[in-house]
């Protein structure tokens, strides 16, 4: 199926993102697919994104929501969990706690796609995607330091396109721990959205876990714009997806802020898992540290992109991105790339990137205390994951166990 | 220490090895009895390390000719892990680190793949906690070093005490500490010098590869070897090692004392 016969068949536009949505499904009808000569779609599988536009757009409320749920971790005690569902309104039995509301519709027209524009990503295919699906959106504004943390679990519907939409909004001020899981099934595909102010000073530590299965697809958008003095620290890990591609585009507004960027993808079989980073200082004396960590092994491939833009507003910048790759296969492939723009002249930017097998030395040194070859291998990499993993927030690795994390 | 009931733990009959085509053990032959402690020096480069490297199953080097047995067994055909489970114990000269593994994991499989192969229960995390902080008094080492990944920031001395408290849990029939003295400072030296005498017995025995009499002084061998060119020149008792502290091993090139040890 084409983009313009896919589009034929979605629902028609309607709900408190019918307009977005109709802009987004004019863009897919002018723009078809990616341009593939385009530097952040030239390595991506074809077909696996072909595949996405041949199943049939969630349009109704199923029991899938509550499919697998006996499964998951139980939420830790002192957190909110809020579950996303393209067709319910996940605050319906939830109480949210003080210091977090949802958007009026007066602050959401205000709101939605602001850091979209000021992140430049508005006119892209994967938001296209999204807007041209998602039905419904998760606004919450968040205002205060000592808040219970925040749990978002998205499970990807069978046989499905799916779509979710976040915004969030912290206010001067505000702490939050966020983590936000994306669990995929069998044929699924799922689009997310996640949109995030953070006001001057405010402060939020984001995991995101992203667990396919089977054959799912994934394409996630994180938008983050920051004011000064802000922190923003985002722990992903993706893994199991047939075609997984996560996009965090960061500005910060005004410099002087701080943003942490980890990353860790696991990819095996025949998996391709990207991450396309992109981080901009329109301000001075940004810093920024990254570290993104990927395992391929079986075929899979496994793509890393960073850009970072430093233009000339962005004196004093302190950037360092380091890119460290585990090949563990012959047939496996691992594509990174550092992009830096850099304008500004008084600025520090570091990056570095590896790629190389597990270490000899340290297998020997394990085989040599009795420990088998698989064993070693399998603790080797334990340990190499366990650097991002640790440091997801709200105990994130409950669902990342990493026994299944990592398989030899 | 040495007993009638002797056991001969490791025969190693003219063993030839080489790394990258580059031969370095040239017919080096040694046995060792359960009881002993045997010192083993020589010059940089004359195969001490290679020799040690080789009885643990480094993939590294080759094997050109010759034989080891480990209670009877044939050593060379074993794998690494087979080794260490049946009682061959590598003291590294340069611990490694493995960053992101915990030391007490770490600890906890290697000891429970010992003691599964001798046939005793494994442990579980409590049991091994409790094994451990015991074991730990051997080497007087922090219990905060548990907690940490593998060697990672280790101080030199903190590795080597992390070494012996590897040999502690394991229990090993043969122990070869290769330059398990290098890098260490008087104190962390007697502590380590300490545990390796703790942990010998009748029943397993030592090499201590070293190049200097300050080890032997705190652990005194039944029997000295001296390396060159990748063999062993010269057998004798403590008192050789004292000859080379005094004349060094320019001592060993005088051709007229050819005939002197052998």
């Amino acid at each position: 199926m084409s983009a313009p016969e896919w589009l034929v068949s979605l629902p028609a536009p309607y709900g408190v993102l019918e307009s977005v949505q109709r802009r987004g499904r004019q863009y897919l009808a002018s723009l078809g697919l990616p341009d593939f000569a385009e530097e952040s779609w030239r390595l991506c599988d074809l077909a696996r994104l072909e595949a996405l536009l041949k199943l049939p757009v969630s349009s109704q409320q199923t029991d899938v929501h509550d499919y697998g749920q006996d499964k998951w971790p139980r939420p830790q005690s002192e957190s909110l969990r809020v579950v996303l569902d393209p067709f319910r309104d996940p605050l319906e039995s939830i109480s949210l706690p003080n210091g977090i509301t949802p958007l009026t519709s007066e602050e959401l027209e205000q709101t939605l796609g602001h850091t979209l524009d000021v992140c430049e990503c508005n006119a892209t295919w994967p938001i296209a995607i999204n807007h041209a699906c998602a039905m419904n959106v998760l606004a919450l504004k968040v205002d205060g330091s000592d808040l219970p943390p925040l749990e978002l679990v998205i499970n990807a519907r069978p046989s499905e396109l799916s779509a979710t939409r976040v915004v969030l909004v912290l206010e001067e001020n505000a702490r939050l721990d966020l983590l936000q899981v994306v669990l995929g099934s069998r044929h699924s595909a799922h689009s997310h959205l996640l949109e995030i102010h953070l006001g001057q000073e405010a402060s939020l530590n984001h995991g995101w876990v992203a667990l396919g299965g089977g054959d799912a697809s994934l394409m996630a958008h994180l938008a983050v714009e920051q004011e000064t003095r802000s922190n923003y620290e985002l722990t992903s890990v993706q893994q199991g997806w047939l075609f997984g591609r996560l996009e965090p585009r960061l500005v910060q507004v005004n410099g002087q802020a701080k943003t942490v960027l980890r990353g860790l993808q696991i990819a095996s079989k025949s998996e391709q898992l990207a991450t396309h980073s992109f981080v901009r200082f329109d301000g001075p004396e940004g810093d920024l540290d990254q570290l993104q960590k990927a395992v391929a092994s079986d075929s899979s491939h496994s793509i890393f992109n960073g850009a970072i833009d430093v233009p000339r507003a962005a004196q004093r910048t302190n950037a360092a991105q380091l890119s460290r790759n585990l090949l563990l296969s012959g047939r496996a492939r691992i594509d990174t790339k550092p992009e830096l723009q850099i304008v500004a002249d008084d600025v520090r930017c570091a990056h570095g990137a590896t790629v190389s097998q597990l270490q000899q030395d340290e297998l020997f040194y394990m085989r040599s205390r009795g420990i088998s070859s698989d064993r070693s291998m399998k603790l080797l990499l334990q340990g190499y994951c366990q650097e991002i993993i640790k440091c997801l927030p709200i105990n994130g690795e409950r669902w990342t166990l990493l026994d299944q994390l990592v398989s030899v | 220490m040495i007993s009638k009931d002797t056991k001969l733990i490791l025969d190693i009959s003219d063993l030839h090895a080489s790394v990258e085509d580059q031969p370095i053990l040239q017919g080096v032959n040694l046995r060792v009895h359960s009881g002993e402690i045997h010192a083993l020096m020589g010059r940089n480069g004359c195969g001490k390390s290679t020799l040690a490297k080789i009885l643990a199953g480094h993939p590294s080097y080759k094997v050109t000719s010759g034989q080891v047995l480990f209670c009877g067994q044939d050593l060379l055909a074993m794998e690494p892990e087979e080794r260490a489970r049946l009682g061959v114990f590598l003291g590294f000269q340069y611990p490694i680190e493995i960053p992101g593994v915990s030391n007490l994991e770490f600890l906890r499989v290697a000891t429970n793949a010992r003691r599964q192969c001798r046939g005793e229960e494994e442990l579980d995390l409590f049991d091994f906690e409790d094994f451990v902080i015991d074991r730990l008094k051997i080497v007087q080492m922090d219990p905060a070093f548990l907690e940490r990944s593998v060697n990672e920031g280790f101080s030199g001395g903190e590795k080597k005490r992390n070494e012996i408290l590897q040999m502690a849990l394991l229990e090993p029939i043969v122990s070869i500490l290769d330059e398990t003295d290098s890098g260490l400072d008087i104190d962390a030296l007697r502590v380590v010098a300490s545990g390796v005498k703790q942990l010998a017995n009748p029943d397993n025995a030592t090499l201590l590869i070293t190049h200097y009499q300050r080890l032997l002084n705190e652990i005194t061998p039944h029997f000295v070897h001296v390396m060159a060119a990748g063999r062993i020149l010269r057998t004798g008792g403590p008192e050789l090692a004292l000859k080379l502290e005094q004349a060094g091993y320019d001592w060993l090139d005088d051709p007229s004392l050819d005939q002197e040890g052998e």
